[in-house]
């Protein structure tokens, strides 16, 4: 279909992005398009105006530091996949990147784009979750951080106010393996179920480990029950198993997310699975499997 | 007849056609030269046409699936900037009802208005149109049109329409009962199902589908008010039986109405229909002495495109102790949708029921069919179109019956074959298979799939908790959709010869002109490839038109896998028409007899006087020079014919899959898949291959991934790409084809048709792995599409899986 009329605006800087935000409640930020034309097309979202912030050269760029990396809110996911030293730092990042959509998508959408969006579908947020990230959030009252446990709030819903942006995603170097296992939905490619894990080992033990679930719920979410089955276990499959047994049980029934495709029963079954296959992968990746 | 075999394990190929001599042309695995256009976007379609002063149309249509229409206000719409014209279907001054072609004894004709005037009965179905300068005013336009409407109960399942209690559609009807058909023989079928060892039954869905061509329909139309001509440029893949309906339609005489398909990207049978909308582009042109371009959105797509399949079936199959076929019984209701769409009756029933008898000799057959009006859009032929749902019942039968008698499903298809010595065969249901040879293709599809390693492979891999399944599909079409007579007892409303003319330029280049309508086919290339053949013309002198009614004096079109045969059965005419004219001016020249004239590769030649010969091209110079022809001939090269088969033909062939199943999760991975076909002589074995692949393609998109779903209200609920799955790259394995080739003796190459073989045979070869690979719990069936959670439901109810 064809999205109703609207106006057009090119962002140079974070703080015209915020200004244009704040004097217009109905404007809302374009970045990569993957997400907000298509909802646009179908008459979901009918913004008055549109604040291209594609330009803001703030918002690009890639910067490995010490402990941690800065991804810019523009960066496009084949970025991130193609970063071979991001990949050894937040190896759970690198290959979720990796795994959203096809080459089209991946050469269009951003980092930001998709996180702020938090569709409940996307594979950033059990990323971001897995990788203990921290949210850097521009507004009228200047620069804060938001850490990856308190950013998503619910379906589409962030800690982003309605005139903040996203300005970048800090990935600490943390963890001795990541993987992601995706269910993608056969129609759309997003995540019928995706489960991103970071491993932290000594030896064969697990020291630590952080695991984020997407499409399971109305937002990305951590599995700690998976998590405390896991940790402090020597990595073999009957621990895995465990772990994966584990994966959904405390996660509300009622709540998991139903559609055509897949069943609020099924999907937790999928995620017993792709748990699984995550913390097999991870743990091969380790050496330890 | 002779059956040869070809190997293509490692894929087709392709060849430079300037590598192949003129006398191997046709058969050879060249090119298509229509696809450098085509890849790099200089190939023109409707949509790209820009007319001066062309303005742009938008429909507004129902968001419900059925209700009476109360109001329609267009006064906020026809203020707003750029409108040029609203109109509803008060504003029509012309008959505007979509004709039904093929009519059956009790069809019940209703009336299908191009904009609905008092009641809607689909979402999608249009209540009025806007016409702007700029295609974003007319649909903001359209957003604008208030229609207040009087919501009615919506039914979109053919069994539940069909209940007494269902809310009925077409008021003048009494009832959702289309129509009522039967074929074969009740009474014997009975006898044979009381004296039966043993039956089996199966109660099969055949899920409703969205074609999907990647182009959306789309026209413009110009008029002439000078002349009166009304010129059309639209996405057909037959414009002149279009132009023939569409006259009545919109009451414009036919000879003052020209159709032109531009390139046309795919149409799966979507394409073949009139709708509402076409004519609706072509009345506002008229109206507005203006140029009209509408072109339809993806969601319009989804939701007003003549979707396919929709059956509920029940299927009995009776058996004698040794485990031959002795009957088989089915009972089929089909989903028309909410009115009768181009030659919708005939999809279910003469192009369904006549090829229940499969591949096999079965004594007798009986089929009942009802019609059931429905509240989606109106269902139509969609590649295969009935014969795919006939395979698929006579497979899965096939399969359970073997289950049943303890037999390997590929020994029990055997046993049931009709003999390689048994052709010409006739079936049980009116039909007269050509030719075949099936044995010969189920044995090269097991011995690629080395299937006896195969059975020992998978009781191995069911002992370690692993399940791999086999899937055979012995599937059988009847195209080349043409006889006209035998068509026409049956009902259709047209004939189903194809035209040709072949015509040399005074230079000698050639140019052929047929009636058929590619979309996406290669016809480009296959029928320079004939041409060249019958006239020893170089390829690269040989000139295709298609899809044009002011060049390409009469046509039927393209669908049915009818082109080669038909069409190209035409070209083949028109090419031996030529030679022997140009024989007769060449023994003239050559002061000889012309039956001592030999032509051979392009040359005419005096029997046993090598010095004395012409080119057909100095001959066809001869001819338009006309100094020196025979005193009683007209001068010119060039001939028409109209060819009129006299049958279909039979292409046949095995697919057979190989899945794991993960048990767990419902996955399913393919391991192999391999299409053995039997098209008759190949004229481009590339062509072939592809049109093989896609299909397949399209047949594991129904098996595993496609569905129309609709809800409680017959709302789409699938109207996207991101909730309607087709299937993508990924979801396809790699496909090893070989094939078998046994002529077609109904038309002059021996060709039979690979259109839509590949998307008749895979659903059931995929469905009957899966059910294969989950013996061991128990599965019988399980519907298509066979989502993940589908096949985990299947096990886990079954006591099997985590
Ligand atoms: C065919 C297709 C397949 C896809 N498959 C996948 C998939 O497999 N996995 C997946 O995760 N996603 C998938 N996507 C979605 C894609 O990743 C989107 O790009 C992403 O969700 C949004 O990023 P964007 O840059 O395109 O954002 P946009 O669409 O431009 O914006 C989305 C929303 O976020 C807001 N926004 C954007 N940037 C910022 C910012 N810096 N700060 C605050 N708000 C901001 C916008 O205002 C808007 O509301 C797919 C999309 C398509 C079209």
């Amino acid at each position: 279909m064809y999205p109703a009329q609207f106006e057009y605006e090119k962002a140079g800087s974070v703080s015209d992005a915020i200004d244009a935000l704040s004097s217009n409640p109905e404007a809302e930020l374009i970045a990569g398009g993957h997400s907000l034309l298509p909802t646009m097309k179908s008459g979901l979202a009918d913004p008055d105006m549109l604040v291209d912030i594609g330009d803001v050269d703030e918002l690009h760029g890639i910067d490995h530091g010490d402990g941690s990396t800065r991804i810019g809110a523009m960066v496009r996911y084949a970025d991130v996949a193609d970063d071979d030293t991001l990949r050894e730092e937040a190896e759970v990042f690198a290959e979720t990147a990796h795994q959203i959509g096809d080459f089209q998508v991946r050469n269009r959408g951003t980092v930001g784009g998709n996180i702020a969006h938090a569709d409940p579908a996307s594979d950033l947020p059990g990323a971001v979750l897995a990788a203990d990230a921290t949210m850097h959030v521009a507004g009228p009252d200047g620069e804060r951080t938001v850490d990856a446990d308190d950013f998503f709030h619910g379906m589409y819903a962030t800690d982003v106010g309605e005139d903040e942006l996203l300005t970048a995603v800090e990935v600490p170097h943390e963890g001795t393996a990541g993987a992601y296992a995706k269910k993608p939905n056969p129609a759309s490619g997003y995540a019928l179920v995706g489960v991103a894990v970071r491993l932290t080992m000594d030896g064969d033990t697990v020291t630590d480990a952080r695991i984020g679930a997407n499409g399971v719920m109305d937002h990305g979410t951590r599995l700690p029950d998976a998590e405390d089955a896991i940790e402090g276990t020597s990595l073999s499959a009957d621990s895995i198993e465990a772990a994966s047994d584990a994966a959904g049980s405390t996660l509300d029934e009622y709540m998991v997310m139903e559609d055509q495709q897949a069943s609020a029963e099924f999907r937790l079954q999928l995620l017993g699975a792709y748990t699984e296959r995550a913390l097999a992968q991870a743990g091969e990746r380790a050496g330890v499997l | 007849m002779a059956t040869e075999e070809t190997d293509h394990e490692d894929g087709v190929q392709a060849i430079d056609p300037d590598d192949v001599d003129t006398e191997d042309i046709l058969g050879s695995a060249i090119e298509r030269r229509e696809d450098p256009a085509l890849v790099s976007g200089e190939a023109e379609y409707t949509d790209d046409i820009q007319k001066p002063e062309m303005t742009h149309m938008a429909m507004v249509r129902s968001q419900y699936a059925h209700a009476e229409i109360e109001e329609v206000d267009t006064s906020a719409a026809e203020e707003m900037d750029g409108v040029v014209a609203v109109y509803t279907a008060e504003d029509l001054d012309v008959p505007g009802n979509l004709p039904v072609g093929w009519l059956l004894d009790s069809l019940e004709q209703v009336n299908h208005p191009i904009l609905a005037s008092d009641r809607v009965r689909y979402q999608g179905d249009a209540v009025a149109i806007v016409v702007a300068e700029e295609r974003y005013q007319a649909h903001d336009a359209a957003d604008a049109v208030d229609v207040e409407y009087e919501r009615l109960d919506a039914v979109a399942h053919p069994g539940e329409a069909l209940d007494d209690d269902a809310p009925v559609i077409h008021e003048e009807v009494g009832s959702n009962q289309a129509f009522d058909w039967e074929i074969g023989d009740q009474e014997a079928t009975e006898r044979a199902f009381e004296e039966a060892e043993t039956t089996v039954s199966l109660d099969l869905h055949n899920q409703l589908l969205i074609p999907n061509a990647i182009e959306p329909r789309a026209t413009v139309a110009d008029y002439h008010p000078r002349t009166d001509e009304l010129e059309l440029d639209m996405t057909s893949q037959n414009p002149h039986v279009h132009r023939l309906l569409m006259s009545g339609v919109i009451d414009h005489p036919e000879h003052k109405l020209s159709i032109r398909a531009p390139e046309v990207g795919g149409g799966f049978g979507s394409k073949i229909h009139h709708y509402a909308d076409e004519a609706l582009t072509a009345l506002a042109a008229k109206d507005l002495e203006r140029p009209v371009k509408w072109t339809a959105t993806r969601t319009e797509t989804y939701i007003t495109d003549a979707q396919g399949r929709g059956h509920e079936t029940t299927g009995e199959m009776a058996l004698d102790e040794d485990g031959n076929i002795t009957g088989l019984r089915v009972h089929t209701e089909a989903n028309m949708g909410a009115y009768l769409s181009t030659f919708a009756p005939s999809i279910p029933t003469y192009l369904y029921a006549t090829l229940l008898s499969g591949q096999y000799e079965i004594p007798t057959i009986y089929c009942t069919v009802e019609g059931a009006f429905t509240n989606v859009p109106p269902v139509d032929a969609y590649r295969g179109a009935g014969r795919p749902e006939a395979s698929y019942v006579v497979e899965r039968l096939v399969r359970q019956a073997a289950r049943e008698v303890d037999m390997d499903p590929a020994e029990f298809r055997r046993r049931n074959f009709v003999p390689g010595d048994g052709f010409p065969y006739e079936t049980p249901v009116a039909m007269a298979y050509d030719s075949g040879d099936y044995q010969k293709t189920l044995d090269r599809a097991k011995e690629m799939l080395d299937y006896e390693e195969f059975r020992e492979r998978q009781e191995q891999a069911r002992e370690d908790g692993r399940y791999l399944g086999v899937g055979l599909s012995a599937y059988i079409e009847a195209c080349g959709i043409a006889p006209s007579e035998l068509v026409g007892e049956l009902g259709a409303q047209a004939g189903l010869w194809e035209s040709s003319v072949v015509r040399f330029q005074p230079s000698g280049t050639v140019t052929v002109y047929v009636g058929t309508s590619g979309h996406g086919q290669g016809h480009d290339t296959t029928y320079a490839q004939i041409v060249a053949d019958k006239l020893g013309v170089d390829y690269d002198d040989i000139e295709v038109e298609e899809g044009d009614t002011d060049e390409i004096p009469q046509g039927m079109g393209t669908y049915g896998s009818r082109s080669a045969a038909v069409g190209g059965g035409a070209i083949v005419e028109s090419a031996e028409k030529v030679i022997e004219k140009g024989r007769k001016i060449a023994a003239h020249q050559l002061e000889a007899d012309p039956e001592d004239v030999e032509f051979e590769n392009g040359e005419y030649q005096v029997a046993g006087a090598p010095d004395r010969s012409m080119t057909i091209q100095d001959v066809a110079g001869a001819s338009y020079l006309a100094h020196d022809i025979p005193d009683d001939m007209e001068p010119g090269l060039e001939a028409t014919s109209f060819f009129d088969p006299e049958n279909f033909v039979f292409p046949f062939g095995m697919h057979a899959a190989i899945v794991e199943v993960d048990p767990d999760t419902g996955e399913i991975e393919f391991e192999e898949y391999v299409a053995v076909d039997d098209v008759g002589n190949q004229i481009n074995p590339k062509i072939v291959e592809g049109q093989i692949h896609g299909g397949i393609a399209q047949g594991i998109g129904q098996a595993l991934y496609e569905s129309a779903e609709y809800d409680d209200n017959a709302q789409l609920t699938t109207g996207s790409m991101q909730d309607y799955a087709v299937p993508k790259s990924s979801h396809i394995p790699e496909i090893k084809t070989a094939s078998t080739v046994t002529e077609s003796p109904h038309n002059p190459l021996g060709v039979k048709g690979v259109g839509e073989a590949g998307t008749i045979a895979a659903p059931q070869a995929v469905v009957n792995a899966v059910v294969d690979a989950l013996e061991p719990f128990g599965v019988e069936d399980i519907e298509m599409p066979l989502t993940n959670e589908r096949v985990w439901r299947a096990i886990h109810e079954n006591g099997g899986g985590d």
